[in-house]
């Protein structure tokens, strides 16, 4: 009986969750500069019911707050991929990440080597 | 009971063994123990497929032939790559990159930093910069700094003055931590209230400021910070003596009282009862002055519910006796036997600041900030009798949040001011009491590409003045890379207390006359106007070295001033503007970094400052048309363990001529050129640092020993007609050197 209890409780949470409009998230996006931060940021606020998007050069974190009664993390995830840029759960279509800037090529270990002492840009 | 466990974790192991891949992800230590990385990434690259590591680190993917690299990922550690050519058990340790956090910067802060993506242009000046002169107070802090005039002292009170695109310090708006501070009362020695070292940063907006502020900035914003309980040294000691007889001393004392307050007790105290007087005019060329001044802070923070509170406390006692050099205040206050004045100032200011930031939505956050002040400055200057007494109580609460998202940030709020103004001028009492309610709203737009601005609108009521609506923008554009092209208008509106303003007036035996009678403030009208700026900042490499380039033009145009005219050597007067008044500046400079640890600020100014006088229209008196500046500042290398540095400061000014107002009508013999000459001046100073808790500065000012022959008209007879101070133009005293020492424990 207790264990439906918290069973059944923890699914009121994630129905309440589910119409959270400042939902929390943090996921991993691939990069290496201050232009990608902005290429990540900008991507995620264009993207319908993003509030705010702050993208860590060197953590790869990025921390999402977002409407999910407007979006979720695949819609997101799928934005940042557009603009070339793999997460862990969407990978980024060749043609997007050509597009970027030949500094930020984060697929390239050459490209992250560089990046690596300067902590960014 | 405990094989049985084993073998319950063993059994998915075998079930799934022939089509996946599993195993743990460990954090790498030096035993290569089995620390579980919970929640880490583990994905086959190039692929969708991917699983996150439970709570022991344990993950399971699905193997196929295709895939044969797979990724393990952890926020904070270095990501792996892993060849896999056939379904097994991994275990593997996963390196931190928290070596690469603690990496510790070696390069040099800039000690005067430009945004090159804020909409306003508004530059920092950080304490260091504040270091390269000893100066003793706000007043004197911008000596390094171009955009900022520090005029010379006044031949009487020993004040300085600053300027800011040809206008005065009342045309600027100067707070201290978003607080309004030194205006009305204040106004002529505030800036000499606030000592150097309680000074954190500076941050200076040129053109019109932010309505979150007020009204009343015209020229641009100055904002001091304060050096805070929680981050300041635990103790501070700055010692200063001048060879002209000014001995100064700074304690400051800080200390936590749990974890969430910390308190700070400030002193500052400076004394000069050395007599000068190196031109033999019989006056002192600079005022005896005792100043004891205390603060203290208290400091609340709450970083989990996102609360952060200040108070502060201050009391301040200042002191000034000058005039002539036999003058004795108990003998001769009142009476002709010799010129004298005292000006004797007590102040005590609370002020609050609440702030809560949404630890859940960090753009919403609320502040209200409450600061009253007691002002009460008693004087008199030769037989000139001058009080004046300020209550004054300012409340302003921010709302700041955004629309849709972060790219649309407003902040919009209310704010209440009141001040009770209690004035004798000579025999004339003069009483008003000034209250204004107003509503603002400020929306900034930044979408992180070439565009920024901030729109920003308030609507004061005043019981003077009715209603009325000031508007601000600023917009900031990036055409190519380190640059930022700025934009900027706005409006500004203010009271001018002419008299508390103007106190050198009082030092002349000219008339004051105010001629208009229909205004609510002295009988005139509130000074109008409005700025509008363009600047442009670019940064550059030349030969591998760091360089900037900034250039701008503001104009101000004064839809109504008081005007005070001095054209007349007989008498002052102020009246309404009639005609046009305008001050057009325009600002070239440049900052490089000429080889390691080798900074050089070049600066070229030019003013057009004019006025619309009853007699004509005229250059702004005792306004240079052109100055040059340059500051270059050397410091040796800091060895490792932070000792034996040497640092050099070098700072040159030079000022073109400047207009005196009219003497054509005084008899032959006070009668003075129309132009000043140019004026030369040469200040530099040597610090050393012995280790991180002591260091020992020298410096010199005015060191080439420029000085203005005549500075007070009249001098042989201060109670005749023709007794004036108000032509001063360049140093009175000549080169003066001095020393200190700075100790701190952190």
């Amino acid at each position: 009986m207790k264990k439906i209890m918290i069973f059944a409780l923890m699914l009121i949470g994630t129905t309440t969750f589910a119409q959270n409009k400042n939902a929390k998230a943090s996921i991993e996006v691939d990069g290496v500069c201050m232009m990608c931060k902005s290429r990540i940021e900008k991507a995620c606020l264009s993207s319908k019911g993003v509030k705010s998007a702050v993208w860590n050069v060197k953590t790869h974190e990025l921390q999402l707050i977002y409407d999910e009664r407007k979006t979720d993390l695949e819609t997101i995830s799928k934005k940042i991929a557009s603009v070339g840029h793999d997460t862990k759960a969407v990978k980024a279509p060749d043609e997007a990440y050509n597009a970027i800037h030949s500094c930020c090529k984060y697929r390239d270990e050459v490209v992250v080597e560089e990046h690596k002492d300067s902590g960014g840009k | 009971m405990k094989p049985l466990r084993y073998l319950l974790f063993l059994l998915p192991l075998i079930s799934f063994s022939q089509d996946r891949v599993s195993g743990i992800v460990m954090e790498a230590n030096a035993e290569n123990t089995t620390t579980g990385l919970a929640g880490a990434n583990v994905y086959w690259l190039d692929t969708t497929i991917g699983v996150v590591t439970d709570i022991e680190g344990r993950f399971s993917i699905p193997y196929t032939s295709e895939n044969k690299k797979l990724v393990i990922s952890y926020v904070g550690f270095k990501t792996d790559t892993l060849t896999i050519s056939q379904p097994k058990t991994i275990r593997h340790w996963l390196e931190s990159k928290g070596d690469l956090a603690t990496v510790t910067l070696t390069s040099r802060k800039q000690t005067t930093t430009k945004s090159y993506l804020h909409a306003a242009n508004t530059f920092t000046v950080g304490s260091e910069e504040l270091l390269k002169a000893a100066c003793c107070n706000l007043s004197e802090s911008f000596e390094t700094n171009p955009s900022i005039d520090v005029n010379f002292a006044d031949a009487v009170t020993g004040t300085r003055q600053i300027k800011m695109l040809g206008l005065t310090s009342p045309y600027i708006l100067i707070a201290t931590e978003n607080i309004p501070s030194i205006r009305g009362a204040s106004q002529a020695f505030g800036m000499s209230f606030i000592p150097g070292t309680w000074i954190e940063s500076i941050q200076i907006t040129k053109g019109a400021g932010s309505v979150v502020n007020g009204f009343e900035s015209i020229a641009g914003q100055i904002n001091a910070e304060l050096v805070k309980p929680l981050t300041d040294n635990k103790v501070y000691i700055n010692a200063y003596a001048n060879a002209n007889g000014r001995l100064e001393l700074n304690t400051h004392l800080n200390t936590p009282i749990s974890d969430k307050w910390s308190t700070g007790l400030y002193m500052h105290g400076n004394l000069r009862d050395a007599k000068h007087d190196n031109n033999n005019d019989s006056f002192l060329d600079m005022p005896l002055q005792e100043q004891v001044s205390v603060m203290n802070r208290w400091q609340y923070i709450d970083t989990e519910k996102g609360f952060v509170t200040f108070l502060n406390l201050n009391v301040l006692n200042d002191e000034k006796q000058t005039g002539q050099v036999n003058f004795n205040s108990k003998t001769d206050k009142g009476t002709t036997n010799a010129w004298g004045s005292e000006i004797d100032t007590r102040r005590y200011e609370i002020s609050t600041k609440f702030g809560y930031i949404n630890p859940e939505i960090p753009w919403q956050s609320i502040g209200v900030q409450a600061a009253y002040s007691n002002h009460k400055q008693e004087s008199y200057y030769g037989l000139n009798l001058y009080h004046i007494k300020q209550n004054s109580l300012y409340t302003n609460a921010i709302y700041n949040s955004i629309i849709s998202d972060s790219r649309h940030k407003i902040k919009t709020g209310m704010s209440f001011t009141y001040d009770h103004y209690d004035e004798l001028v000579n025999t004339t009492d003069y009483e008003r009491t000034e209250r204004s309610v107003g509503g603002f709203f400020e929306y900034n737009f930044d979408n992180l590409e070439k565009l920024n601005l901030t729109a920003g609108l308030r609507i004061d009521n005043h019981n003077l003045w009715g209603t009325f609506v000031t508007p601000r923008f600023h917009a900031r554009y990036t055409p190519w890379g380190k640059s930022a092209l700025r934009a900027s208008f706005g409006r500004g509106k203010r009271s001018a207390n002419i008299f508390a303003e103007n106190q050198s007036v009082f030092s002349t035996s000219r008339l004051l006359n105010i001629l208009n009678s229909d205004g609510e403030i002295y009988g005139l009208n509130p000074e109008i106007a409005w700025n509008y700026g363009i600047s442009f900042l670019q940064g550059f490499n030349l030969f591998k070295r760091k360089a900037d380039i900034t250039v701008d033009f503001y104009r101000t145009d004064f839809e109504n001033q008081v005007v005070v005219d001095f054209e007349n050597p007989q008498e002052v007067n102020f009246y309404n503007l009639e005609g046009d008044s305008y001050a057009n500046s325009f600002q070239i400079e440049m900052n490089y970094n000429v080889f390691e640890h080798f900074d050089l600020r070049l600066a070229y100014k030019y003013y057009d400052v004019k006025t619309q006088y009853q007699s004509e229209k005229l250059e702004r008196p005792l306004t240079p048309k052109n100055r040059f500046f340059a500051n270059a500042a050397y410091e040796t290398h800091m060895n490792d363990n932070d000792t034996g540095q040497w640092r050099f400061d070098v700072t040159f000014n030079w000022l073109g001529k400047q207009r005196f107002s009219s003497t054509v009508t005084s008899p032959l013999a006070f009668q003075l050129p129309e132009y000043t000459p140019s004026v030369t001046t040469l200040n530099a100073q040597i610090t050393k640092v012995f280790s991180p808790k002591f260091e020992v500065y020298f410096g010199g000012e005015n060191m080439t020993n420029t000085k203005q022959d005549n500075p007070i008209l009249g001098a042989n007879n201060p109670f005749g007609s023709n007794f004036d101070t108000t032509f001063v133009y360049g140093p009175i005293f000549g080169a003066s050197y001095y020393a200190g020492l700075r100790f701190k424990i952190k």
